[in-house]
């Protein structure tokens, strides 16, 4: 028997847990420890004139309260600025509690410890901050005129500014390029601010152990090994005196990439000061206006291009709204202008972002990274040049594409990794057919017809993009065989809910030849791996799959070695199946990897009939060389690491049919369609699942979510009554086609999924609208609002120039 | 999950109930099916001192259903009352409105009543008791009284309720013979407050001709807006009306406002739609078709 797993749509092992309440989140740890609150700026900007807590004093289960000032060492510096750039030359990250100045609504500013979290709450409410209310600066175009200013040693709220420049051939520059080409259209498109908005919102739970003098914190975090040395450093603490672990995380989504939260080194840090547990659980509300938001950019576009559509050259300025701080420096913009070239070979290629401060919460990754942005981007100004030639937009679309035969790619510009941007693999022409099938491209016009004779308003859409995946600098896996046969695999980064466990699985059982269900896989707790980097950039899979299959192989060699020895037999002629190791074509000759596991670790005592056999008496070992051979470990175990050269990047197509009610503006999908290629798949049902979240949250970024605030800073929205998340009657059924193109960069030749699903939809859904209607469309979301007024708002047709 | 502190009350009868209420005055609330009440209070937006939860008063849960029309008892759940028979036999309207309630899950739990005590421009019940000229019956310890739905809803979230006071039932009152209803709405989501929403009921006299007919839109303006356009429609045979035109009737007589999900004109403009399509559905439902 073969076990063959990698590839099998295995069932997700976690599911049983996780949606029959069986989870371990982070709020249902700790019931017994002290609840922390937090007072939280109501104003966008403001100075701090006094705090007065006299009358919070009496609330009765009150254990501390901390402002700024008794913050002590490092943790009364800002917090840290994770991801420096030269191009960030104004980068700044909030103090843990608000230092004088606040600089959104949600900033925390005093924190509360009390018995419970109810009391706590008491507490805040009696807490009385005096404020001095500055200038608010709300929205992008505000803030770039520089009237006002976010952080005062920051002129024209300007954080950052990076110049990309690709040559077209001949050297030539973007703009002589657009200039000496055929045709040319020139205009703006907008996108709306959104949110990773996870069902489980941040959290942070640290028990000090004074006798050990020692810290241990669960954090619903997407990295806890970085956690845990933020903590460290903030706290002053010797590293291996802190643990932290990462429970069941109710989702993340980008958001909880972000690290250390103020209230991740201020809980611990108060657990510690009052030998007490503590635990913070991050409500609603504080997730609106307390964490990270995204999206929001405003682009202007110049293109150039020939008859066919062959874009000739390309100017792209991007104002980037970045909110009030800037911890994740400027990947997000970046990441914008680099994947917004997709599939295509653009010519010459000019990007230029600003990344401008707002007194609004910060902006860091969400899901698909600045790329949703980018492909809206791109996929606009195709559907542009299409329209403006009067041709197919999938013709368009393909005259532009990179052939399978040009790979590896150069696009000739500097990725988020800092590596170079060169594409590894691919096939985008056949992935386009694919769609074109799925959906029933070339037979649409027919069927628009027909519903417009019944009245009613039909639209196809298209939208491609290429996602960098898996990017560095590294990930580790560590994989041990015990006595009774069962594989304990671990890994350094976090899961949220994508289904490690299942698939990390799949690979140990498929490289070592056990039964899956001997395998059992932990991530994100630093007392089992102490080195990772964590879970983003759609990374889980290619970096810590591939570093597990090459610790497995590690096993898997040191297994064969040692049976080899206890067989008699040549480690070349023995296989391992159904977690036995035998001689191949001799079934007999057999050893149970468990008793592999026996031999390798020599033993002086025995505790059950198994390891007797590995004891000094037993016999088993020769005279003449240590029990442990020179070069060798005890124990069944091996532990490896996998380091890119560069990212991998995967890619997909969607197309939609949607239709529009001519009377209600109503915008409702019929059909949406995915063609998908993540390189080599571990578990199709769990990369389908990834594409389905991800398209949910990709129709709530095309035609629901939007983040609003009004003049003075304020959320309006902030609650899951008016952000308006799709529910399931919102997200269509979703027809999805793979396309395996392996990456040649790994050894298991996979690409990552998990953002993949979000990031065309917005230039989808755009592109169905504007066939279904006739229009324009320059902004996402939609609402039927919006397209009422869009109807009513005399423009040139699509194509035009704008 | 974190309301400000309050003492709670569990009366087992209706006469601790009032007693209890009386006492707490201005300071109490009442928690029925709690599907308003509770979120307000986690998020802190109500800091009531006292909560009177009524659900262990017996009696309170009836619906009674009859020729003159539907009486439904403070405790009586959407649920309940959409999946009562003889409820939809006599008010088909009812059944109507509350499957665009929010979702199962709230309507299992939620109240009638409450829904109409809470008072939500947007909410449908109010619209429907507004439509119909229902009424909600309070008592307290001084006695019983019938409020009708014109004087019962008095802004947004604001009824005629009276501190002490327990709104215990509400009376929707059946329609003529020959009489239709429906109710159409649209909502960003589904299940959420609508944008905009109609609910319209049409009476046609013994020759098919236009009696009577009246809509009541959501979500623009400070209470259910009832709009009689009997004579709009004119008494004309309910086949020939043009109930595009009879719809430029109700857009006219709104004042909605815009926000974060719909500008004003955007809703004055749907409730047009939206009347037309209902009272169309309306007429021919009174026709004894199917709409």
């Amino acid at each position: 028997m073969t076990t063959r797993l990698f590839g099998e749509p295995v069932q997700r092992r976690e599911d049983a847990r996780l949606i029959t309440g069986q989870g371990r989140y982070l709020d249902d740890l700790g019931a017994g420890a002290l609840a922390a609150a937090f007072v939280r700026s109501p104003h966008a900007h403001a100075r701090i004139l006094d705090i007065d807590v006299s009358a919070a004093l009496d609330v009765e289960g009150l254990v501390a309260i901390y402002t700024w000032e008794d913050l002590p060492g490092a943790l009364a510096e800002p917090l840290p600025l994770l991801i420096p750039h030269p191009a960030l030359t104004h980068g700044r990250t909030a103090y843990p509690l608000a230092r004088e100045i606040v600089r959104h609504v949600g900033e925390p500013v005093v924190m509360v410890v009390a018995r419970d979290r109810y009391l706590a709450e008491d507490a805040c409410a009696l807490i009385r901050v005096d404020y001095e209310i500055l200038k608010p600066v709300v929205g992008i175009e505000e803030a770039v005129r520089g009237v006002h200013l976010v952080h005062e040693d920051v002129p024209g709220n300007v954080g950052a500014h990076l110049v990309q420049e690709v040559p077209g051939p001949g050297g030539a520059a973007a703009r002589d390029a657009i200039a000496a080409a055929p045709h040319t259209l020139e205009f703006r498109l907008d996108i709306e601010r959104s949110a990773s908005m996870p069902l489980e919102g941040r959290g942070v739970y640290a028990r000090w152990d004074a006798d050990d003098g020692s810290l241990r914190v669960y954090s619903s975090t997407q990295t806890s090994t970085s956690v845990r040395m933020a903590i460290a450093a903030k706290l002053g603490l010797p590293l291996p005196k802190v643990e932290v672990v990462a429970p069941d995380v109710g989702g993340g989504f980008g958001v909880k990439i972000v690290h250390p939260w103020p209230e991740e080194v201020l809980v611990p840090w108060a657990a510690r000061l009052l030998n007490r547990e503590v635990k913070w659980a991050e409500d609603r509300r504080e997730h609106f206006i307390s964490s990270s938001h995204e999206r929001g950019q405003v682009q202007h576009v110049r293109v150039g291009f020939d008859d066919d559509g062959r874009v000739l050259g390309l100017e792209v300025e991007i104002l980037h709204d970045h909110g009030a701080y800037t911890p994740y420096g400027i990947i997000v913009p970046i990441i914008t202008s680099t994947q917004l070239l997709g599939p295509y070979k653009v010519g010459a290629y000019r990007v230029e972002f600003s990344s401008i401060y707002t007194n609004t919460v910060q902006v860091t990754p969400y899901r698909g990274a600045g790329r949703p942005q980018g492909v809206f981007c791109m996929e606009r100004t195709m559907d542009r040049i299409a329209a403006h030639l009067g041709r197919d937009r999938t013709e368009v679309r393909a005259a532009n594409f990179i052939q399978p035969h040009e790979f590896p790619y150069d696009q000739g510009m500097t990725f988020q990794d800092g590596r170079p941007l060169i594409y590894d693999s691919g096939d985008y022409p056949e992935a386009l057919r694919l769609l074109k099938e799925l959906i029933g491209w070339d037979s649409f016009p027919e069927a628009k017809a027909r519903a417009a004779a019944e009245g009613r308003r039909i639209g196809i859409g298209v939208g491609c993009y290429v996602e960098g995946t898996g990017v560095g600098p590294y990930e580790g896996g560590h994989v041990q065989i015990t006595s009774d046969g069962r594989v304990h695999v671990s890994t350094g980064l976090t899961s949220q809910g994508q289904g490690h466990e299942t698939a990390f699985a799949q690979i140990a059982a498929t490289e070592l030849g056990v039964p899956i269900e001997k395998v059992s896989v932990v991530t994100g707790d630093t007392r089992r791996f102490g080195y990772a980097v964590g879970t983003f950039a759609s990374r889980a899979a290619v970096m810590s799959g591939n570093a597990i299959a090459l610790a497995c192989r590690k096993v898997r060699e040191k297994a064969l070695r040692i049976a080899a020895e206890a067989l008699e037999a040549d480690p070349r002629d023995l296989e391992i199946t159904d977690g036995t190791v035998h001689v191949a074509g001799v079934p007999s000759a057999s050893i149970p990897l468990g008793t592999v596991a026996v031999l390798s670790n020599p033993l002086r005592y025995a505790f059950d009939e198994e390891t007797r056999r590995a004891t000094q008496f037993a016999g088993a070992a020769s005279d003449d060389r240590p029990p442990v051979a020179e070069g060798e470990e005890p124990g069944l175990e091996g532990r490896d690491y996998y380091s890119p050269v560069r990212s991998t990047f995967a890619a997909g197509m969607h197309a939609a049919i949607v239709e529009t009610d001519p009377d209600t503006a109503e915008i409702r999908i019929l059909r949406y369609a995915v063609v998908h290629d993540c390189g080599r798949l571990i578990n199709p049902m769990i990369v389908e699942g990834q594409i389905h979240g991800g398209v949910a949250q990709g129709v709530g970024g095309a035609l629901y979510e939007k983040m609003v605030y009004d003049e003075h800073g304020q959320l309006l929205n902030a609650s899951f009554m008016d952000f308006l998340m799709p529910y399931a009657t919102e997200v269509p059924h979703i027809e999805t086609a793979h396309l395996e193109t392996p990456s040649p960069l790994n050894p298991l030749g996979i690409k990552g999924a998990g953002e993949a699903g979000v990031i065309p939809v917005s230039a989808v859904i755009a592109s169905a609208v504007e066939d279904a209607e006739g229009i324009t469309i320059a902004r996402m979301p939609i609402s039927p609002s919006d397209l009422h007024h869009l109807r009513l708002t005399p423009q040139g047709a699509p194509g035009s120039d704008q | 999950m974190k309301p400000p502190p309050f003492d709670y009350h569990g009366p087992a009868t209706l006469g601790e109930a009032l007693d209890v209420l009386a006492e707490a005055g201005p300071g109490g609330k009442v928690l029925a099916g709690g599907q308003s009440l509770i979120p307000l209070l986690n998020m802190r937006l109500a800091a009531p001192a006292h909560i009177v939860d009524v659900n262990r008063v017996p009696g309170l849960d009836g619906i009674e259903a009859g020729p003159s029309g539907v009486r439904v008892g403070a405790l009586a759940r959407h649920a309940a009352v959409e999946r009562s028979p003889r409820a939809a036999a006599a008010l088909p309207l009812l059944r109507q409105a509350l499957r665009l309630v929010a979702h199962p899950v709230i309507r299992n739990r939620g109240t009638v009543v409450g829904s109409l005590v809470h008072a939500d421009p947007a909410a449908e019940m109010p619209a429907v008791l507004a439509l119909l000229g229902g009424s909600v019956r309070m008592a307290s310890r001084g006695g019983e009284r019938e409020v009708p739905a014109a004087e019962f809803f008095t802004g947004p979230m604001e009824s005629a309720l009276r501190p002490g006071e327990l709104a215990v039932s509400a009376f929707f009152p059946a329609l003529p013979p020959r009489s239709g209803t429906a109710f159409h709405e649209v909502a960003r989501r589904h299940g959420d407050y609508a944008v905009a929403g109609v609910a319209a009921a049409v009476t046609l006299d013994e020759d098919l001709r236009i009696a009577a007919a009246r809509v009541a839109c959501v979500s623009v303006g400070p209470v259910p807006v009832v709009v009689d356009v009997t004579a709009a429609c004119g008494p004309r045979p309910a086949a020939s009306v043009e109930w595009e035109a009879v719809a430029r009737a109700v857009r006219d007589r709104i004042d909605p406002e815009g926000d974060i999900h719909a500008t004003a004109d955007y809703r004055r403009h749907l409730t047009g739609v939206l009347a037309a399509r209902a009272l169309r559905d309306a007429a021919a439902a009174a026709r004894g078709e199917e709409s």
